[in-house]
């Protein structure tokens, strides 16, 4: 059993594929036939059986090695002082939530529509449909998108839906890669995608929706609740894109009025594993529910009187209602909503806020101190949360270049937006030494 | 409990910096207040409320409940893997980015459609990706009345609700009596509206269409294309690559035939696998090699971005990682044992379950329980029934075509005895519906909760615990 590769005659005995030669030969035998290869008659013989062009099998000591080898030629975060953000961030998990997520009765179980083989599924997305709506103010949140960029780009649609409506006001201020995947949903919609300045927004009885992120793609905050009644006075609905870090000290989107909150569930928990998987975070109103994408898990009663979960409210979904459905989505991330629901529950009401301040006041430090530097300056005003632009004196990318010499991630290269701009994020993840290091490196250039 | 805490952090190390307006922040935060010993023994005993691979024997059809190899998680945990920023500079992820370029080439050469894009998060990604390509083609072309998209009526939802979203209108495609695509259906559609046709094979009822070649021939004379949703790709490994019978774009889920976890409903995978004709539209990004440097890059006229990043990475490790340890002879294996396990069992089965299409399965064999709902037990009940021998029950009711259906995927990799284990489970459950049908009707018996109330689910929709609601 421990063969890994072919032998003489053909046969290779893999080790997560049990039946041997003589197994096959029974079955085939029940079967009535002498090979596989009669099971495959229905393929026309001109194309079956093709050339494949694939590597020869490895033993799982040389996947590790080989493997290992690749990972090894990255970089990861946590080798050196880091400061990227920009929708991907860096912040303390929890020890549990690996042990507990890759436990065999959560990873290697389907999507669960055989409720009463699946309550523990079915349980942990009730659990993460409250806490999303609690940290976000909200009424009813789903089970979870792909990622905060699908999320913000099927909340817009909702939002066509919901208005009859098919323009959309898109503030510049919104994450690049968030308002290209709008454009790819919207394009073979009919619906207009339009880009406003958030000091200029002009709306009107047409618009569906006003789409902003919170704190914005530079990290700032915001006039929220400005913005929000203009959208609302003309009929339009406010969408916003949600950092769920943010929400340990900043006041809820559904405080100031939001009908569709949408976020990335990444920094709950998710390594940022160079983009993927994450969770899509969706939230709304109640009166939209029959608008909403993704599925629901509610909780209802068994034949008994005990309680249960259920998938629910699955007439909006693909598989009932096909063409029509408010959203193709079918499998999401449950793996990953459930690692947030546990860095949720471990971080609770204080980590949570402590993550939230210790971003802060370590990003107003860091902000501050390269403030002073000479020839650089921070082109933004406002209030920020843990990202920051700093204006640079000479071009991001040659300085981030000079930086990785020291070992040290710098930010993204902004230069599209603002001059010779750098996206800085400083988490909980960067000590004081850290900052310092960075501050004294960018230094060397004036 | 109040004051009780899960975490402990680090105080602070830099000076206190001034606070925003007390009118940005927030009062109250409500979440838990829990210990940390709590909160592992909370998730643990939710998870023991299920079944799963790893449990329990899992015959999901056209799920592809296979075996999760470990080590494909443990490398995708590698801090090298696991680790890295999306938005690093690419010569800090070149490792990285060799994997993907490399997945690609596995995943063209199995397909036989050479260019391919990761960057699509799910099946039904995929295929919104896809789509919106073949949308691309023909307004390319100024082919602009081509809005029409077939679809057979055995097909996913999924289909059809991704070519609406791609903006095309759907028409349903009839299946005739071996299970095939209707030639003749189809002729009638193929014209000058016709975009195109998405078509699974092998189809969800488990047959390859023996039309398959004439049906691509069909559709491209029309002027269309041939999209392949690769649901089912677990019966073909190695035995026919599906650029080679006419397809023009195919996505294939990760998440079943290339055995990464589906982790109660994800995360997966719909890598988008196309011809070089097509590959300009593929979605960005794609990785590229030159001089063996790697890079994300755009291609020429790409439908856009449909993610954040770069696609599920940890979830595309974990596919390479299988692909690399089964290899050229493995990947063989796969198709040949998963196909021979179901028609064991379909013909161990057969003339006790009812076969609409009685003809050699692929990788799934889809029975009719109308010959037990006439005894007073119908596909739902035999299926929750199943739960009580310890099996998951099949995919019941779908698809769509066939009465009470009952569609069972072994996959290669579950033993024979447990293969054996599971006919004779349904060897039983079929004489309970004889001799004592209210058995089988009120199952499951040995479950965490019995048979649940759907209806007031949906019409009372609790889908939040709130204080004021706790009983």
């Amino acid at each position: 059993m421990t063969a890994t590769r072919p032998d003489t005659t053909g046969h290779f005995q893999s080790h997560y594929i049990p039946n041997t030669t003589d197994e096959q030969a029974d079955m085939l035998a029940a079967l009535g036939i002498v090979s596989i290869d009669q099971l495959f008659m229905d393929i026309p013989e001109e194309y079956r059986n093709p050339t494949l062009e694939l590597p020869a099998p490895l033993s799982e000591l040389e996947i590790q090695r080989e493997l290992g080898g690749m990972a090894a030629k990255n970089r990861p975060l946590s080798s050196g002082p880091s400061f990227l953000g920009a929708g991907s961030y860096d912040h303390f998990i929890p020890s549990i939530i690996k042990p507990l997520i890759t436990r065999g009765e959560f990873i290697t179980a389907y999507t669960p529509y055989q409720a009463e083989a699946s309550q523990g599924t079915l349980q942990v997305i009730y659990e993460f449909q409250t806490l999303i709506c609690n940290l976000y103010g909200m009424e009813v949140a789903n089970a979870g998108m792909y990622d905060g960029a699908t999320s913000l780009a099927e909340a817009v649609l909702m939002a066509c839906r919901v208005t009859k409506r098919e323009k959309v006001a898109l503030v510049d201020t919104v994450s690049p890669a968030y308002s290209a995947v709008i454009h790819t949903y919207c394009q073979s919609q009919d619906i207009a995608v339009e880009t406003v300045s958030p000091s200029n927004v002009v709306l009107n009885d047409e618009t569906a929706c006003l789409v902003l992120q919170y704190p914005n793609y530079f990290g700032n905050i915001e006039d929220m609740q400005n913005l929000i009644d203009m959208a609302h006075a003309q009929g339009a609905l406010a969408v916003v894109s949600t950092d769920p870090t943010a929400m340990g000290m900043f006041q809820t989107p559904g405080h100031y009025g939001a009908d569709i909150v949408t976020g990335d569930g990444q920094p709950l928990g998710i390594p940022s594993s160079f983009g993927g998987p994450f969770v899509g975070l969706f939230a709304t109103k109640q009166e939209y529910i029959r608008q909403m994408p993704s599925r629901l898990s509610g909780r209802t009663v068994d034949k008994n009187g005990k309680t249960g979960y259920v998938l629910t409210l699955q007439t909006r979904e693909q598989h009932i209602r096909r063409e029509r459905a408010t959203s193709n989505i079918c499998t999401n991330e449950a793996l990953y909503a459930l690692a947030s629901t546990i860095y949720l529950a471990a971080m609770g009401k204080h980590g949570l806020r402590q993550v939230a301040e210790l971003c802060y006041h370590k990003a107003h430090y860091a902000a501050a101190k390269i403030g002073e530097l000479p020839g650089y300056s921070l082109p933004i005003e406002g209030p920020f949360f843990q990202e920051f632009v700093v204006q640079c004196p000479s071009t991001p990318s040659d300085i981030n270049k000079k930086l990785m010499e020291q070992n040290i991630l710098g930010g993204l290269d902004v230069s599209e937006q603002v001059p010779n701009g750098m996206l800085l994020c400083v988490t909980e993840m960067s000590s004081q030494d850290d900052i310092n290091a960075l501050v004294a490196a960018l230094s060397e250039f004036k | 409990m109040p004051g009780r805490v899960g975490t402990v952090l680090p105080g602070l190390d830099v000076p206190a910096q001034p606070l925003p307006n007390r009118a940005l922040l927030r009062d109250d935060l409500p979440l838990p207040e829990v210990s940390e010993p709590e909160v592992v023994q909370y998730f643990t005993g939710l998870s023991q409320l299920n079944f799963s691979i790893d449990t329990h024997f899992y015959p999901l059809g056209s799920c592809t409940m296979k075996y999760n190899p470990k080590v494909n998680d443990e490398i995708a945990f590698l801090p090298g893997f696991a680790g890295i920023h999306p938005m690093q500079p690419t010569e800090q992820s070149q490792g990285a980015l060799e994997l993907l370029y490399k997945l690609q080439g596995f995943l063209g050469e199995i397909t036989g459609l050479p260019a391919v894009g990761l960057s699509t998060l799910a099946g039904a990604h995929g295929e919104l990706g896809g789509m919106l390509m073949i949308r691309a083609h023909h307004l390319a072309n100024g082919d602009k009345g081509r809005t029409t998209v077939a679809i057979p009526d055995s097909a996913h939802g999924t289909n059809p609700a991704s070519a609406a979203m791609a903006g095309f209108d759907v028409v349903e495609l009839a299946s005739d009596k071996d299970g095939n695509v209707d030639l003749e259906a189809l002729r009638e559609v193929a014209g000058p509206n016709l975009a195109g046709v998405m078509i699974t094979l092998p189809s969800t009822l488990g047959l390859f269409d023996t039309n398959i070649v004439e049906v691509c021939r069909i559709v491209h004379e029309a002027g269309g294309l041939v999209y392949g949703d690769g649901a089912n790709m677990n019966a073909l490994l190695g035995r026919v690559k599906l650029g080679d019978l006419g397809f023009d774009v195919v996505h294939l889920n990760l998440h079943k035939t290339f055995s990464t976890p589906h982790g109660g409903g994800g995360p997966g995978a719909g890598p988008v696998c196309t011809s070089n004709q097509l590959a300009q539209y593929l979605a960005a990004p794609v990785i590229t090699e030159t001089g063996g440097e790697y890079q994300l890059s755009t291609p020429e006229k790409s439908i856009g971005k449909l993610s954040g990043f770069h696609g599920n990475f940890g979830v595309l490790v974990r596919a390479y990682t299988y692909i690399r340890t089964l290899g050229d002879a493995g990947i063989l294996s796969i198709s040949g044992n998963a196909v021979l396990n179901a028609n064991y069992m379909m013909k161990a089965l057969r003339g006790i379950y009812h076969l609409p299409y009685d003809r050699t399965c692929m990788h799934e064999a889809v029975f009719s329980a109308d010959l037990q709902k006439e005894r007073g037990s119908g596909g739902l009940e035999i299926a929750k029934r199943l739960l009580d021998y310890g099996f998951h029950a099949p995919t019941m009711y779908f698809p769509l075509i066939v009465h009470e259906a009952l569609m069972i995927e072994p996959t290669e990799s579950e033993t024979k005895e447990t293969i054996d284990l599971f006919i004779q489970a349904l060897i039983d459950i079929d004489r309970e519906v004889t001799e004592n049908s209210e058995l089988v009707n009120n199952a499951p018996h040995t479950t965490p909760v019995a048979r649940l109330d759907e209806a007031r689910a949906a019409r009372q929709p609790d889908l939040r615990w709130q204080p004021e609601a706790a009983d």
